[in-house]
């Protein structure tokens, strides 16, 4: 397809950020989501709301902040320097840190609406079993909620490759650190390369096209298991 | 409300939400942007209805294109050009490239003020702006600024003594002013050995903002961005090669006397010493 050595590496550098990132978000967001799905506690609102900003904010908002916090005066910039990790801007994990917060909603909001569609009767039965909450969790919750997992991760997924403006803001445009897919479709766009951007382009076009039929085609065979279980 | 955005996905019932929440996210941005419009076409408004000029003509505006390095002269042209003249002009910022694309696809610009002579060249050659109108208006000069004080003390010793983690310059693949940069480096026999420590901004703006946040310790940047404050090196002329801007009247203001006028405007001592202040050269 003519793609060059650099195009190649933004590629493969943009697989192993979204690969990461999808795989550190279901960690950490699998028990948020569970526990926003069941809580009745008065933080239920805002951590739903902390959760969803990223869907609001614009991304220069979200890169601005995390360029200043990360730097040497800000507070994680602290941190990272005292931890003997240096700063995080302009390194791949800072584009990790970035990128976890930018698709956090995408990866809790399709457990938590999974988890809460299961509804309390096949917990409240595990219960009377005996079942341990984490015999619970691998047994009912994530057989059950299986859809709303697999949406997450694809969503997680695509939504980091889709991801340009925190890139642009921390990222320093370092080959294969910092230079992902869109930031080289930019770069092609700047110095007039039209070419190279329209291939670019239209991948990042047959991708997206293809995860998301991918995520609803998924959905359509996974609703009546979801639905039906549990109401 | 906006948790719904996904879950929308989830269930189709709830598919057209989606579209709902987008339009009232566009409206709501709309909403908040409305007084700050109002306050700039007011502001916009004042010098004119000084001078009792009937406003609701076309012709009586113009859109000028400015790369990004050039916003504080800009700025000051602005306000000079319309306190002494019944017009008001419309300026976007963005990097060349971006506005030079904006350019070929039908942006109703009249006047661009590239930073560079590239893209004026381009765009004469593309029949987008014509040959005649085209001038030097500004020549850049390049700094090595750091946000710390004495960290660069007016020479290149930073550089050789290797005391920084990262050094900012403008994508040199696209921007003049990191083309600038990777001659100044080369011109000091440390390209190599600097590039494992390069960051790179996609525009002079951006290569400023790391500099000055301080996740590059030291940047190069244009003269007329520096603040008061860190400390910087004037980098010898013959370092580099000359960052020589043009402007071109696009085939938009040909015809539009407020582009014309500015243009004109530009070519002016007064401009003239405006431009200078921020340290860039005149012809």
């Amino acid at each position: 397809m003519g793609l060059t050595d650099s195009d190649i590496n933004a590629i493969w550098l943009t697989i192993k950020l979204a690969f990461t990132v999808t795989i550190i978000l279901l960690i950490i967001g699998t028990p948020i989501a569970i526990w926003l799905a069941k809580t009745k506690s008065w933080l239920r609102g805002p951590i739903n709301a902390i959760v969803a900003l990223p869907l609001v904010l614009p991304p220069t908002v979200l890169g601005f902040y995390l360029l200043i916090a990360m730097g040497p005066n800000g507070p994680i910039g602290q941190l990272t320097e005292q931890l003997g990790v240096g700063l995080l801007p302009f390194t791949f994990w800072g584009l990790v840190i970035g990128s976890l917060f930018y698709s956090l909603p995408f990866v809790v909001q399709p457990i938590q609406n999974a988890v809460e569609a299961i509804g309390q009767k096949p917990l409240e039965a595990a219960a009377t079993l005996h079942s341990q909450p984490m015999d619970t969790f691998f047994h009912v919750i994530v057989p059950l909620a299986k859809p709303g997992f697999i949406s997450a991760a694809i969503l997680g997924f695509a939504h980091t490759v889709g991801e340009f403006g925190i890139v642009l803001m921390i990222g320093g445009n370092i080959p294969m650190e910092t230079k992902v897919v869109s930031i080289q479709i930019y770069d092609q766009v700047e110095a007039l390369e039209y070419a190279g951007a329209h291939r670019l382009s239209a991948i990042m076009l047959g991708f997206s096209f293809i995860a998301l039929l991918l995520l609803y085609s998924f959905q359509k065979r996974g609703l009546a298991t979801k639905f039906r279980i549990g109401r | 409300m906006f948790s719904n955005i996904l879950s929308s996905l989830e269930s189709p019932k709830m598919k057209f939400n989606a579209v709902l929440i987008v339009k009232i996210n566009v409206f709501s941005m709309l909403f908040f942007l409305y007084p700050l419009d109002l306050s700039n076409a007011f502001a916009e408004i004042q010098p004119a209805s000084a001078n009792s000029y009937p406003l609701t003509r076309e012709s009586q505006h113009a859109n000028i294109a400015v790369a990004s390095n050039f916003i504080k002269p800009m700025q000051q042209l602005k306000a000079l050009f319309e306190a002494n003249t019944p017009h008001t002009i419309r300026v976007s910022y963005s990097s060349s490239g971006k506005l030079f694309a904006q350019i070929i696809n039908g942006a109703p610009f009249d006047i661009f003020l590239s930073a560079d002579q590239v893209k004026p060249d381009a765009l004469i050659k593309r029949g987008k702006a014509s040959a005649h109108a085209r001038f030097t208006y500004a020549q850049g000069t390049l700094i090595l600024w750091s946000s710390k004080t004495s960290l660069v003390n007016n020479s290149p010793d930073v550089l050789y003594d290797n005391k920084f983690r990262k050094v900012a310059l403008a994508n040199p693949k696209f921007a003049p002013y990191g083309q600038a940069a990777v001659d100044v480096l080369n011109h000091l026999v440390l390209l190599e050995k600097t590039k494992p420590k390069w960051v790179m901004g996609e525009s002079i703006s951006q290569t400023y903002q790391f500099v000055a946040t301080g996740n590059a310790d030291i940047g190069f940047i244009s003269f007329s961005q520096k603040p008061a404050h860190g400390s910087y090196w004037l980098i010898p002329e013959d370092f580099y090669k000359p960052i020589k801007q043009d402007a071109v009247l696009l085939k938009n203001g040909e015809k539009n006397t407020v582009a014309l006028a500015f243009f004109q405007f530009l070519k002016s001592n007064e401009a003239k010493n405006i431009i200078q202040l921020h340290h860039y050269n005149v012809d």
